[in-house]
């Protein structure tokens, strides 16, 4: 007898496990990404469709999931991290919906025999979930012999190896420098299996995604301020640090700051509405605009 | 001669699987895994050695289970024991612990100990383990 399959099984499978959900709120919450979008449904796609092998009897060993997230700052990798945890949870590839961050502070140690029991502490506490390594370029200085990073990264070699059961790791960092660290480790870059490349976001996006942060404080901004705020967008992209949604999310911040202080100085009654509002002049006094300016005076006055 | 100390002691040995779920009803409880061995197999003997730190902010059993399994390489011939310890007020002491692993020889016994007490009118009893005459390290 051999089971017969029809094609809305598939279907039914992927609704079953959540993960459809998960992917729309992905697709929902997060602006723009799109590569990172299609790569995270393909994934989510094949270990669905490896879950089905599996439980047919169809020969599956169980997938590489390690991953390696590179791109500018701010561009979102740990709060796709975030979901991947999720997306690997519901599909049933790691035990437990969590996700541990850890940086070379948290791995690496200060002296002989002080780098193995934190690197093992760490990895202890991400077992059956995810393991999130931030900036993991920074493990490995190669301009320092004596830098116990790389005993750091033989452990976690071994633990990736041998515990895929257990573990799933997501290496992140800018993307030259990760370039770089794989390059100094071959064994790390054959050992995943993903590597997802974060896009920069274009000004619309960052726009988008500036009044998404703004609505979900519950404020909002008027006709004045949003045109305000498109401009101050192309002005902040063009200076350096410019950090993606990082920038945008600090600026709002500031923008929030510039608004309490109007209402204090304004004194008098205040309505919901004022408290909700930002206004043009919030924007308008920020530093951002008068750099601008004075670089394009600059761009100018260059031959 | 088997030692009955802790939890599970009356049983058949635990198997690795049955390890990592007793881990992991000590972890769904919010206490905290630590590993302990010994090769002194006295019933009184409480002070056991123990295996690397408490495991705090654990979240999962494997991590014990890594540990459990480091110490066995270690010391295939020691007693192993997992302890649960429950950290909320009013407990602040250990809830479980039960032996894990214990030396794959025989274990040669006790031998009774008996020694006259006061004037000589009275007899006092106590148990020693043949392994006890070897020193710590050499037993088994």
């Amino acid at each position: 007898m051999t089971e017969t399959l029809n094609p809305t099984d598939l279907r039914a499978l992927l609704q079953q496990t959540g993960v459809p959900e998960v992917l729309e709120r992905l697709d929902r919450e997060l602006v723009g990404l799109a590569p990172v979008k299609t790569r995270i449904h393909e994934i989510a796609a094949y270990l669905v469709v490896d879950k089905l092998r599996r439980e047919l009897g169809l020969l599956a060993t169980r997938p590489v999931l390690h991953m390696a997230f590179t791109g500018n700052p701010g561009t979102g990798k740990t709060t796709v991290a975030l979901r991947m945890a999720t997306i690997l949870h519901r599909l049933g590839y790691i035990r437990r919906d969590h996700l541990v961050v850890a940086s070379r502070d948290d791995l690496v140690g200060q002296y002989i025999g002080h780098t193995a029991p934190k690197t093992k502490e760490v990895l202890k506490r991400a077992m059956g979930g995810v393991l999130f390594i931030d900036e993991a370029y920074s493990l490995y200085r190669s301009e320092n012999e004596r830098d116990y990073g790389q005993e750091t990264i033989e452990i976690l070699l071994q633990v990736m190896e041998n515990q895929r059961e257990d573990l799933v790791v997501i290496l992140a960092g800018y993307e030259d420098k990760m370039e770089q660290f794989f390059t100094l480790n071959p064994g790390m870059r054959s050992r995943i299996a993903h590597h997802i490349r974060f896009p920069d976001y274009t000004e619309e996006e960052l726009v988008a995604i500036g009044k998404l942060m703004i609505a979900e404080q519950n404020y909002y901004l008027d006709e004045a301020a949003e045109r305000a705020f498109v401009e101050y967008v192309r002005c902040r992209k063009r200076l350096p640090n410019f950090a993606n949604a990082r920038s945008v999310r600090n600026a709002i911040d500031r923008f929030k700051l510039r608004q309490a202080k109007r209402l204090f100085e304004r004194a008098g009654q205040v309505t919901p509405d004022d408290l909700r509002r930002i206004a043009e002049e919030d924007i308008r006094a920020s530093e951002v605009f008068r750099e601008c300016e004075e670089l394009m005076e600059g761009g100018q006055d260059a031959p | 001669m088997r030692i009955h100390q802790g939890t599970f002691s009356f049983l058949p040995d635990l198997t690795d699987e049955q390890i990592e779920r007793q881990i992991d009803y000590i972890l769904r409880n919010g206490w905290s895994v630590s590993i302990e061995y010994t090769d002194d197999p006295h019933p009184y003997n409480t002070y056991w050695h123990m295996w690397g730190l408490p495991m705090f902010d654990l979240k999962d059993a494997a991590g014990a289970m890594f540990e459990f399994k480091k110490c066995r390489e270690a010391f295939p011939n020691h007693y192993i024991k997992v302890n649960g310890f429950d950290p909320s007020p009013m407990w602040q002491a250990q809830r479980v612990s039960f032996i894990a692993h214990r030396p794959t020889q025989d274990d040669p016994g006790f031998r009774l100990k008996r020694t006259l007490w006061s004037d000589g009118r009275v007899q006092k009893y106590g148990l020693e383990p043949y392994v006890a005459d070897k020193p710590a390290g050499e037993r088994y």
